[in-house]
């Protein structure tokens, strides 16, 4: 299947106008996209979240796929579940074609709370994709710190004052954290990046076995960006390099996009309100750039090696 | 172990359970072990690897997941089982809730065990008890053919009441030991559970696709809670007319709700639910040429059966309630709490006892039941039995 971005608007079904996200959104972007690349017939499993919040208002919802909701840490055991139902009605006969069970959750479902589900399915190798949709933080309960928030943001529990400024700890990383387990693909990627993206997905839905896809997508409230700016600045992220676009194809890795330039990260931290208090902090501002620096060279001599 | 089914075999309550599920032949098993469960899943992987059965079964990472799973495969349409006791109840707390109130028909088999801490692995109905108003039917089991049969039944009851079913196994008691039970030919229980689920649960119908699982406001939720209650308020008569048809198929007298034994014209009473049953059964045999003694034995616990409780103790002076739980409300055990609640409304009351015994898988003897009928205190609303050190370890 080609992506053509033509093609795909004339393809998607997509996620129904009316689902309530905030202008200026990242996922709606993902979602849609998720929607229009599938080849076989999807099954969601949405964690508690913005996502799931937005998009299921009883008794309406956006998704034109059948779609089911059980709680926040629990969407890979709960897809678990959905697969193995599938298989088993598939055998008796009860089930003619057998779908795709795709796993969504935010940064918090994923990297902190729903991390253990998400190992386990991993390494039973539940025949699934899960889809990190990664806004750093825990946004549907009014922007709290989660592992992915990244070290000096403000959040409701990593505030700025006399002692600390912002969130304390560099973020956890949990694309590494998957590849760890042996998955067949895992990738990372940003909805500034649609065709990189829509690639990652068509692969993520074609392998058998377990998949997953961490994908940036920011959050108005969240970051504190003017909402017309969503792709910009999902798109400096990755200029950056504080976003690396890669894969890890049956083990072996790939950086997917690199950057032209070497953009100082600070464009990307001055496009923001999370990270206005740090912007004169020069030492501050250094140790989030080698951060970003140390990651990248890690990535590139995997991607060497 | 196919070779000797239709007639009598020895089996322990895990075993006797796993036979059910082999013979019931589910789509989707999702456990996690813990005592004194563990066997029930041990023995049914030992089915799947043998070939015996089609069941997908998931060995996951925690009872959390195993109930999450559980739920996903039944919103899928599959007829879905599990099992567990004590902590690994109290971890899948939260989820039940949803199951219920997707009104999933998942089956549960449940060897009861006290909760920590302490940590102990033994006995008593602490866990099931803190489920209680989780949306869950609740069936308790009184010997290992009970456990057997009433896991075949739970299926139909789950299915046609459209609620997820707790089977309730006193932990060791019932678990572990080994009693001669009549087992069914497999074909006969593949006829009584029928195909599965109907459809209406199926997020993979084919149709048009649903949505499971959405936000409710308060524009709608406290409907959805209302009909989870009238649900329950069916499922008496869905749990009335399949024992029924569970009798009729097998040649068995399972009772629904309540089990009597000497009550027609019984003064007081014991009242309990589970495997102690035997043991005051006997004592009230032993006590009957020189008191009107009776015993009452709950096997349904939700839906609660107060109409039954009531006509059952209809013209008793005093009920001990046996339990083994705590709420530690200072008001007593649930089960007392609920027996006085069911008669609360009544003109005629008994006086009602409640009696905590065999915490922690604490053994009940002959001469405390004894006891109680020697010193009945009918004037005590709470009494703790067999604890050797009032105010004892800190
Ligand atoms: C067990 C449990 N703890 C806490 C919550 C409250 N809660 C709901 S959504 C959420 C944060 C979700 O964050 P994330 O997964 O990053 O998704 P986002 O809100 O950003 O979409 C929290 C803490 C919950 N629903 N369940």
């Amino acid at each position: 299947m080609s992506l053509n971005l033509r093609d795909l608007s004339q393809r998607s079904q997509g996620l129904a106008p009316g689902h309530r996200a905030c202008a200026g959104c990242g996922f709606p972007t993902l979602i849609r996209m998720l929607l229009a690349t599938s080849a076989r017939p999807l099954v969601v499993v949405n964690a508690t979240g913005c996502l799931e919040v937005v998009s299921t208002i009883y008794p309406y919802s956006a998704w034109p796929v059948p779609w089911m909701h059980n709680a926040f840490e629990n969407a890979a055991a709960t897809a678990s579940g959905v697969q193995a139902a599938a298989v088993a009605l598939q055998r008796r006969g009860r089930l003619d074609r057998l779908p795709k069970v795709v796993a969504i959750g935010g940064d918090g479902g994923t990297y902190d709370i729903g991390l253990q589900s998400l190992s386990g399915a991993l390494e039973r190798g539940t025949d699934f994709l899960y889809v990190c949709y990664n806004n750093e933080g825990y946004m549907n309960t009014g922007i709290q710190r989660s592992s992915a928030t990244p070290q000096g943001a403000r959040t409701t529990t990593t505030p700025v004052g006399a002692r600390q400024l912002g969130k304390p700890q560099p973020r956890k990383d949990m694309t590494e954290i998957v590849a760890a387990h042996g998955a067949p693909y895992v990738a990372q990627a940003s909805i500034s990046h649609w065709g990189d993206l829509g690639k990652k997905l068509q692969k993520a839905l074609a392998t058998a076995g377990p998949t997953f896809l961490n994908v940036l997508t920011p959050c108005q409230p969240g970051w504190d960006y003017p909402p017309e700016q969503l792709v910009q600045i999902a798109k400096m992220a990755v200029e950056t390099r504080y976003w690396p676009l890669y894969e890890v194809d049956r083990g072996v890795w790939r950086i997917t996009y690199i950057p032209r330039e070497r953009t100082p990260l600070k464009a990307f931290l001055e496009m923001q309100g999370r990270f206005r208090h740090l912007l004169d902090d020069e030492k501050v501002l250094a140790e989030l750039q080698s951060w970003v620096d140390a990651h990248w060279e890690r990535l590139e001599a995997r991607a060497r090696a | 172990m196919s070779a000797v089914l239709g007639r009598r075999v020895g089996l322990t309550g895990n075993d006797a359970v796993a036979l059910a599920w082999r013979q019931i032949d589910p789509d989707v098993v999702a456990a996690y072990p813990i005592t004194p469960s563990t066997q029930i899943v041990e023995r049914f992987s030992q089915y799947v690897a043998d070939g015996e059965v089609q069941t997908q079964f998931l060995a996951v990472e925690s009872e959390h997941s195993a109930i999450s799973a559980c739920v996903g495969a039944s919103a899928a349409g599959a007829r879905v089982m599990t099992a567990t006791s004590s902590q690994g109840l109290a971890l899948m707390h939260e989820i039940l809730y949803v199951a219920s109130g997707l009104r999933l028909p998942i089956i549960m088999v449940v060897g009861n065990r006290a909760l920590s801490s302490p940590i102990n692995i033994h006995g008593d109905h602490s866990d099931t008890m803190g489920s209680r108003d989780a949306g869950w039917i609740q069936l308790y089991c009184r010997d290992v053919q009970d456990a057997y049969d009433r896991t075949i039944l739970a299926v139909r009851i789950a299915e046609r009441a459209r609620l997820p079913v707790m089977v309730c196994l006193d932990g060791f008691t019932l678990t572990h030991s080994l009693e001669p039970i009549e087992a069914y030919p497999d074909e006969e229980v593949q006829e009584f559970v029928g195909e599965g689920p109907a459809d209406g649960y199926a997020l993979l119908g084919g149709g048009e696709p649903i949505s499971v699982g959405p936000l409710a406001l308060p524009d709608s939720y406290m409907e959805f809670r209302r009909a989870l209650a009238a649900a329950m308020e069916r499922a008496r008569e869905v749990i009335a007319v399949e024992t029924e048809a569970f009798n009729t198929r097998f040649g068995r007298a399972l009772p629904a709700f309540v089990e009597k034994f000497e009550m027609d014209d019984a003064e007081e009473a014991f009242l309990l639910m589970g495997s102690y049953a035997d043991m005051v059964r006997d004592a009230v045999a032993r006590w009957r040429r020189a008191r009107r003694v009776g015993m009452v034995r709950l096997v349904t616990f939700r839906p609660f059966p107060a109409e039954e409780v009531a006509r059952a103790l209809g013209r008793i002076r005093h009920v001990h309630v046996l339990e083994r739980a705590d709420t530690l409300s200072t008001l007593g055990g649930p089960l007392g709490i609920e027996i006085r609640a069911a008669l609360y409304d009544r003109v005629v009351r008994p006086a009602v006892t409640d009696v905590v015994f065999g915490l922690g898988g604490r053994e009940l003897t002959d001469g405390e039941i004894d006891g109680l009928l020697r010193a009945p205190g009918a004037g005590d609303r709470l009494r703790y039995l067999g604890v050797r050190q009032e105010g004892g370890c800190r």
